[in-house]
């Protein structure tokens, strides 16, 4: 579906705060743009995004249409063990983007 | 002149002419703006969030008071919390009030989070107030609202 972009830090003290960075490249078309006929073009945005750490849900965000094309998110969490985080985009469609990264915490 | 007064294209006609065409031109395009209004934003914050009373502070909602393209605003939210087992924030929305939908972005969080705070990149319709409202894990509410005034419009391009 779409390409994504990851920035975890690959190592974290062991309850360190760390700061995730999430892009994906979406239209996040709102549905209330029309084409070059006048034709209004359908609605299709990511709706849904979700990030687990080692299977346990850690941040869940809800998409509107006023959220820029491309999304970009990021946010926090604490280190707890070494892993993987997991996020999954979901679109309109029903079309799944997923990512991974993993991180060593000492 | 007088070639001009018979056939009765005068400076002024021709001004009226030209202001005519202007307004019949940019109505249909007002008319077609779909605008969500405050009461919207109030009623979207209801659905969300319930009747319950929201509270001024402890929020932080950071967007630039003057921005140039309404297509990509950076946001960022932070709540004051110290995000333990027992006292934490459990989720932070955010309204618009102009454009077509009211709604932003709604985050869950947890305890596990460590810091309640996220950042983003928005749009904006026009210049507006946008509201952020965190949920408490004691369910108290605390807002923040910040004016924002939009120099290029995002959703009104037509292709």
């Amino acid at each position: 579906m779409a390409r994504t972009l990851i920035n975890v830090p690959p190592k974290a003290k062991r309850g360190q705060i760390i700061e995730i960075k999430t892009l994906i490249s979406h239209v996040m078309e709102t549905g209330y743009r029309r084409n070059e006929t006048g034709a209004p073009i359908p609605r299709d945005i990511i709706n849904l995004f979700v990030c687990t750490y080692n299977g346990t849900e850690i941040f869940r965000a809800d998409l509107h249409q006023a959220i820029a094309a491309n999304p970009f998110i990021t946010f926090f969490t604490v280190a707890t063990e070494s892993g993987t985080l997991e996020f999954r985009w979901t679109d309109d469609n029903g079309q799944v983007e997923t990512a991974s990264a993993k991180i060593a915490v000492e | 002149m007088t070639n001009e007064s018979e056939s009765h294209i005068t400076r002024r006609t021709v001004l009226v002419g030209i202001a005519g065409v202007t307004a019949l031109g940019t109505a249909p395009l007002l008319a077609r703006r779909a605008e969500a209004t405050p009461e919207m934003m109030k009623a979207a914050i209801h659905r969300v969030i319930g009747e319950a009373p929201v509270r001024k502070g402890k929020v932080t909602l950071d967007i630039p008071p003057l921005v140039e393209n309404g297509n990509t605003i950076a946001m960022s939210v932070s709540v004051d919390s110290p995000m333990t087992e027992t006292n934490y924030v459990k989720a932070i929305h955010v309204f618009n009030e102009k454009n077509p939908q009211p709604d932003i972005i709604s985050v869950h969080l947890g305890p596990r989070a460590g810091k309640a705070a996220f950042s983003t990149r928005i749009r904006l319709a026009d210049s507006q107030n946008v509201v952020a409202i965190a949920e408490l894990s004691d369910g108290s509410l605390w807002s923040d609202t910040v004016e924002v005034i939009v120099t290029i419009a995002a959703c009104l391009e037509y292709n």
